[in-house]
């Protein structure tokens, strides 16, 4: 533990140097300029701690991200506007519901590929086909067309979620529920086992890995899809509007905050995936839990 | 039915004075379509397999044999000719659970233990709990893993994964063992030592034992009577009764008679295959 410690906060010490570095490089001029305005030169030593506390700096540094973050979390009230445990909550609940969504249409549709031909040739190219357009393009499109007939506030971004969310789960439990072997299966017909037999038995157990390989990518661009989303509502409430409104105002440390917090929530959602992930491989006795 | 509950000892052989046949195939041929042009799996089998025969088939690849053995379970269906298997068609012998059916990979499900793997037919089949476990518990002891129910199949060694296999094609009362080339990936060592086994389990069981090898001794140790194949178009070109006694210590191999069975089955492949030349 302690020696893998060792190398991750080399790397992360790193980072934040180079940030800094660039903190100071990106919003130097701006500190010319205004000694120069002022009739005043500024050396190397006076013009570092200027750059670093600027109100709308280019690129914010490090330490005042993380006091942004600090102040929006802890010191503000959960239910406030400016809280930003508030506007991840938002995003979180259309993540949590189009990821829902998106898993069990991506599972309906992945047990009816490979138990009907049809299905099979003509649904794959529409699911992929479905991929090429750009989440930009189509997210305002499915929010207004919802919004004409009545549906807003959550399940239009939910279902922004569940358009990008069911993808990797078609593909995965394609390949899961045909992952059984030919001799597996062949022992399933001499038993004479019925279809949901066979699916029970022996498809549904073998597609387990592919499964949550599949839900951690679902999970992450759930989220994405879900920031989008609010995008286009007019930037009421959500990380994503809370990243429209520092752009429309040049809040960027309010923008590299919403950032972090939006990293944040997708490993610990990610993670959630893994350690459930492990538990069900360890109830199904494989103690080796792939990543 | 003779079940595993009348394990006497009796060879099979001598308490079924009425011989009954189990399996009969009439010219059988199987021919499959291939996109270079149609490969004669199988080209005018006659076969007839009698009640608690053992019964291996032998040739080199490309044969038949494992394609006979998918045919008589009714995993292949043959283009003409005709085949029953306990007097009706290799379908309805299925469903009526006549075989069961041993591969050359164990094929146990990694994510049930042992036991769990040998009661998944009983389970499909519809047997009670308590049924389950008492059928269970007793296949694991014929196959000498009692002490390894509780085990996952990646715990156990490659012997012991294809004996876990076995009992759990003894666990339903299939009175046809189909068995194809089950130790093939194994050492000799292990080889012979399972080889031995299963002669003792045939004997307790009286089972019908259909068994494909490309492995000559084996043939000759097992059999009761050995059918020997060859390719293009696969065929039997001999079918060899085994003259050695039901008691069969592993050095019977070395016995003169053992050896002339094992010539003559050596013969009868080097004829099938001297057309290539």
């Amino acid at each position: 533990m302690v020696k893998s410690a060792l190398p991750v906060l080399t790397v992360v010490a790193v980072i934040i140097a180079i940030w800094y570095g660039f903190t100071v490089y990106l919003n130097a001029p701006r500190e010319y300029d205004r000694s120069e305005r002022a009739g005043a030169t500024l050396t190397f030593s006076e013009l570092v701690p200027l750059t670093m506390a600027q109100e709308r700096p280019v690129l914010p540094a490090p330490h005042q991200v993380v006091a942004e973050i600090w102040d929006t979390t802890v010191n503000k009230k959960v239910t406030s506007k400016r809280s930003l445990v508030y506007h991840s909550w938002i995003t979180l609940s259309a993540t949590l519901l189009g990821f829902v969504i998106g898993t069990a249409l991506g599972i309906l549709l992945a047990v009816g590929i490979v138990h009907n031909r049809a299905m099979d040739k003509s649904v794959m190219p529409w699911v992929i086909a479905s991929q090429t357009i750009p989440i930009l393009a189509i997210a305002p499109m499915i929010i207004v067309t919802l919004n004409a007939v009545g549906l807003s506030g959550l399940l239009p971004k939910a279902l922004i979620s569940t358009y990008l969310s069911f993808f990797p789960v078609v593909v995965g439990m394609v390949k899961g529920l045909r992952s059984p072997d030919r001799s597996q299966l062949d022992l399933m017909h001499t038993w004479n086992a019925s279809r949901s037999q066979v699916f029970w038995k022996l498809r549904w157990p073998s597609s387990m890995p592919f499964l949550f390989t599949s839900l951690k990518v679902a999970v992450a661009i759930s989220l994405v899809g879900a920031i989008v989303g609010e995008l286009p509502t007019g930037a009421v409430a959500g990380l994503g509007a809370r990243l429209l409104a520092g752009s429309y105002y040049g809040q960027t440390i309010q923008i590299w905050s919403a950032l972090f917090a939006a990293a944040a929530l997708a490993a610990i959602l990610v993670t959630i995936i893994g350690v459930a992930h492990r538990y069900v491989l360890a109830r199904m006795g494989q103690t080796e839990a792939s990543t | 039915m003779d079940t595993l509950t009348n394990a006497t000892g009796t060879a099979a052989k001598q308490n079924s004075d009425e011989t009954m046949t189990v399996i009969s195939a009439k010219d059988l041929s199987l021919t499959f379509e291939t996109n270079d042009g149609p490969v004669h799996a199988l080209s005018n089998v006659d076969l007839e397999v009698q009640k608690g025969e053992f019964v291996s088939f032998i040739g080199p690849s490309g044969c038949g044999k494992t394609t006979f053995l998918r045919v008589i379970a009714d995993l292949e269906k043959p283009t003409s000719g005709t085949i029953t298997v306990n007097g009706v068609s290799p379908q309805e012998a299925r469903m009526n659970r006549a075989y069961g059916y041993v591969f050359q990979a164990a094929s146990l499900f990694p994510w049930r233990t042992v036991e769990k793997n040998i009661s998944l037919p009983l389970e499909i089949m519809g047997y009670s709990a308590a049924e389950q476990k008492a059928r269970v518990a007793r296949v694991l002891e014929l196959v000498d893993l009692g002490g390894f129910a509780k085990k996952y199949p990646w715990q156990l060694s490659g012997g012991m994964q294809q004996r876990a296999s076995i009992a759990r094609a003894l666990a339903f009362d299939a009175d046809i063992l189909l068995m194809d080339e089950p130790f093939g990936a194994l050492d000799e060592i292990v080889r012979d030592h399972l080889n031995e086994q299963l002669l003792k389990l045939w004997k307790r069981t009286t089972k019908t034992i259909c068994f494909v090898t490309h492995s000559i001794p084996e043939a000759v140790y097992l059999s009761t009577k050995i059918v020997v194949m060859s390719p293009r178009p696969g065929r039997v070109t001999d079918v060899i009764p085994s003259t050695l006694p039901d008691e069969r210590p592993l050095d019977i191999r070395e016995t003169p008679e053992f050896l002339e069975i094992a010539h003559r089955v050596r013969e009868g492949l080097r004829a099938g295959h001297s057309y290539e030349d």
